[in-house]
């Protein structure tokens, strides 16, 4: 479908997407959290430019960050000290875990934008304060916005840019319900791809892009549902395209996920009546948590396993960034709640290159044989 | 006199009374379930003065995890809690935290049971996660005291965020003791522990002399007491002491080592496990470590702190702790340390235990060495997991880096 192919081909070639978006006169905004608020910088008339950390060659940030940091930070440091990052017209870094925190520290100390920006978001979303803490918190970067590119974010740009991105997380949403129910009208590769395009490529175009493959894949006639073994990915960010292909070798198909890559990204939809601010800071009360969030002590767990029986998922692979603190805490208290469920799962840690394919299939096989 | 007796001279005479207070405390904590009084489980940089307002035991995981790492207790309970599914790569406090809680072991026995959980995220992103754990585990109410990352400064809306959540604060402890908030024994709370941070500020400030009476080392022993028990009477009567006996040593010229001809900075938490070595280590260089960015964090954002309006101010100060800032603020501050304890070196203990702490500490040192011209060095280790440390390598490093101090003395 030609369609996918445009989120394929942005998903794989990022920088050069971008910088062709800013020959046409758009500027770029960075950022590396899912609880970025991307309807801002769009109602600004900027491009909210999701980062993820491609240098070949990380070790260019061994004079900023340690081996232990995660390969995600590395990464994104790297791009941007090898100068792949050029484009950009400034950065955001929303609070999200120790570690991006630094990296915020570093990239503002040492790389020369027009724009930057610390969103400290609150860590737990239960209380009054804090929803009124993270409302003011938005406010502010509207107002820095404003600032730094010399225009106004009225409320109605803001309305507008929220419907783009409810278009957006509906179809994806969509989308991953037909690959559920069956696995054979997309695969989880070109998903993956959808998915990862839809942080790079210019909103309004990509929300149109995703209604129309949705409408073409519902129309299309349903071919057999594959024989495969039902599977949850779960974790942080999955850069990884071949984890969905190897899966299907092994056996198993990616029928959901609990990705900030996947339905973490798309999931809850903000209020298009009220006030455009407290809306948007309402989704991310409304929204799957990720683990440097707080909403309650076990939801996680409880959503991980509704997802997997909504799902009919008969196991889970977790896909950890090795050094990736709040993701490795949850694991073992995720692992329990899917355990008591009787849902088998392993974890899977990877850096900036996936483990070698032979020993990766041999991993998938023998967790797909268990099922 | 012989090198007995001078050692002996060197021996710090309030060192015993502290050991007697911590007996002491963790006896009363541990005690805790016979004489009905609540214990709280707190992060280190976390409000404690409601809780002694309260009548509430703070109990401290990550003290406890000082005192894992410094019996060698580290390694065997880190890997517990590995068995456990927690990847090598967390804060080894955490993991012995969360393997001693199951096991009970580890040194007194283990922590009393917590019947609440205190976290204050002003320390790192990992306490959040931890206390999430315990809570689950022990099945008590937690609060968590969400402080916002200041990275170039403290906003208004973080201002009035954390001001508020005192309030709940309050709440919380008032719902789970049962019982209401003693205003007018706040504002006596917050005193003694205003005063207790200007004494431990002066104990510190006393190794600007030279020869320096104490080492950090000695400063990682005798911060136990700021850490958990401010707020009360005992750390006022105690650096009292300690500082009246720091001035002593002034006046008399005892050093703390032999012979200081350098004097180092250290930066990040202690290697527990390897104190007396490292300290041995450094003295057989004539260097002491005069000074580090931890032991301050207990006191340095005195100027934050309005004493007639504790409750109020404390929401400021407990925020912009040294780990809650940007690394240029950090920086800033390591360099005014630099002038002040006038130092020739500095030492970074890159701890993979703690991301906060350690991320940026490259960007700390290219300032330091385009401001000071001062070398730096790294020792990465788990802060208590003796299986990430290699003595011969770190040796080899010391010797290296103490090479440079004395060629550029």
């Amino acid at each position: 479908m030609e369609s996918i192919r445009e989120f394929i081909a942005a998903s794989q070639h990022p920088h050069a997407y971008a910088r062709a978006l800013k020959e046409s006169g758009t500027a770029i905004i960075g950022y590396l959290c899912s609880y970025t608020p991307e309807e801002i910088i769009h109602a600004a008339g900027l491009h909210p430019m999701r980062l993820f950390g491609s240098a070949e060659d990380i070790s260019l940030a061994d004079t900023h960050l340690q081996s232990y940091c995660c390969s995600l930070v590395r990464g994104a440091l790297a791009d941007v000290l090898a100068g792949n990052l050029e484009y950009l017209d400034g950065a955001v870094f929303p609070h999200t875990c120790d570690t991006i925190q630094r990296l915020s520290d570093i990239w503002r100390l040492n790389t020369k934008f027009r724009f930057f920006a610390d969103v400290v978001l609150p860590v737990k979303l239960t209380t009054e304060s804090s929803r009124a803490y993270l409302s003011d918190v938005l406010k502010k970067f509207r107002m820095d916005l404003e600032e730094a590119f010399d225009i106004t974010i009225t409320n109605e740009a803001l309305h507008d840019s929220i419907q783009t991105f409810n278009t957006i997380r509906d179809m994806l949403n969509t989308l991953y319900e037909i690959r559920s129910e069956n696995p054979s009208k997309i695969s989880g590769r070109d998903l993956h791809g959808i998915v990862k395009g839809s942080m790079i490529m210019d909103r309004d175009a990509a929300a149109q892009a995703l209604v129309k493959i949705a409408d073409e894949l519902r129309a299309e006639a349903a071919p057999p549902a594959p024989k495969r073994k039902r599977v949850l990915v779960a974790g942080s960010v999955c850069s990884h395209p071949d984890v969905y292909t190897m899966l299907e070798k092994a056996g198993a198909e990616v029928v959901w996920d609990d990705l900030c890559t996947g339905s973490r990204y798309f999931g809850g939809m903000i209020s298009t009546s009220g006030d455009p601010i407290e809306a948007i800071a309402q989704r991310s009360f409304d929204r799957l948590i990720c683990p440097a969030k707080h909403k309650s002590i076990t939801i996680r767990g409880e959503n991980l396993v509704q997802a997997a029986r909504e799902h009919d998922a008969r196991g889970v692979i977790f896909l950890q960034l090795k050094f990736c603190d709040p993701h490795s805490f949850d694991y073992p208290y995720l692992k329990e709640f899917l355990d008591s469920q009787h849902i088998p799962s392993m974890l899977l840690e990877v850096e900036d290159q996936l483990p070698g394919e032979g020993q990766l299939l041999t991993r998938f096989e023998t967790f797909v044989h268990m099922l | 006199m012989s090198t007995q007796e001078q050692k002996n001279k060197r021996k710090f005479r309030s060192a015993g009374r502290m050991r007697e207070i911590m007996t002491e405390y963790y006896i009363e904590a541990k005690s805790a379930s016979q004489t009905g009084k609540p214990v709280a489980w707190i992060t280190s940089g976390g409000p404690v003065e409601p809780l002694i307002v309260m009548d509430v035991i703070p109990v401290y995981p990550e003290n406890y995890g000082a005192m894992i790492g410094a019996s060698h207790m580290g390694s065997d309970l880190c890997a517990k809690a590995e068995a456990m599914g927690y990847s090598m790569d967390l804060c080894s406090y955490a993991r012995a935290d969360i393997a001693c809680a199951l096991e009970n072991g580890g040194p007194i026995g283990g922590l009393p049971k917590p019947d609440m959980l205190v976290c204050c995220n002003n320390i790192c992103g990992t306490v959040l996660k931890w206390y999430e754990i315990q809570a689950r585990y022990f099945n008590v109410p937690l609060f968590i005291f969400d402080t916002p990352f200041c990275h170039t400064g403290f906003s208004d809306a973080a201002r009035t965020y954390v001001r508020k959540q005192i309030d709940e604060y309050i709440d919380f402890l008032e719902t789970v003791c049962r019982k209401k908030f003693d205003l007018d024994k706040s504002i006596e709370v917050g005193h003694r522990s205003i005063q207790g941070q200007r004494l431990w500020q002066k104990v510190l400030d006393t190794a600007t002399h030279k020869p320096s009476p104490m080492t950090a080392f000695d400063a990682f022993f005798f911060l136990a007491l700021i850490v958990t028990l401010r707020g009360t009477q005992t750390v006022v009567d105690y650096y009292t002491e300690l500082l009246d006996e720091m001035n002593e040593r002034i006046e008399q010229g005892i050093g703390a080592i032999e012979n200081e001809r350098y004097r180092i900075l250290w930066d990040n938490l202690p290697i527990w496990y390897r104190l007396k070595w490292l300290s041995e280590k450094f003295a057989s260089h004539d260097a002491c470590l005069v000074a580090d960015t931890y032991t301050t964090a207990w006191c340095g954002t005195m100027k934050y702190i309005d004493e007639n309006n504790f409750i109020d101010s404390m929401a400021e100060a407990y925020t912009r702790i040294y780990l809650n800032i940007g690394v240029d603020e950090m920086a800033e501050s390591v360099l005014g340390m630099i002038d002040k304890y006038e130092v020739d070196g500095v030492v970074m203990h890159s701890n993979r235990s703690c991301k906060p702490y350690s991320f940026g500490q490259y960007d700390i040192q290219q300032i330091i060495q385009k401001e000071k011209g001062l070398p730096c060095m790294m020792i990465e280790s788990h802060m208590v997991d003796e299986r990430s440390f290699s003595e011969s390598q770190v040796d080899a490093r010391i010797d290296a880096f103490m090479e440079i101090v004395s060629q550029r003395k």
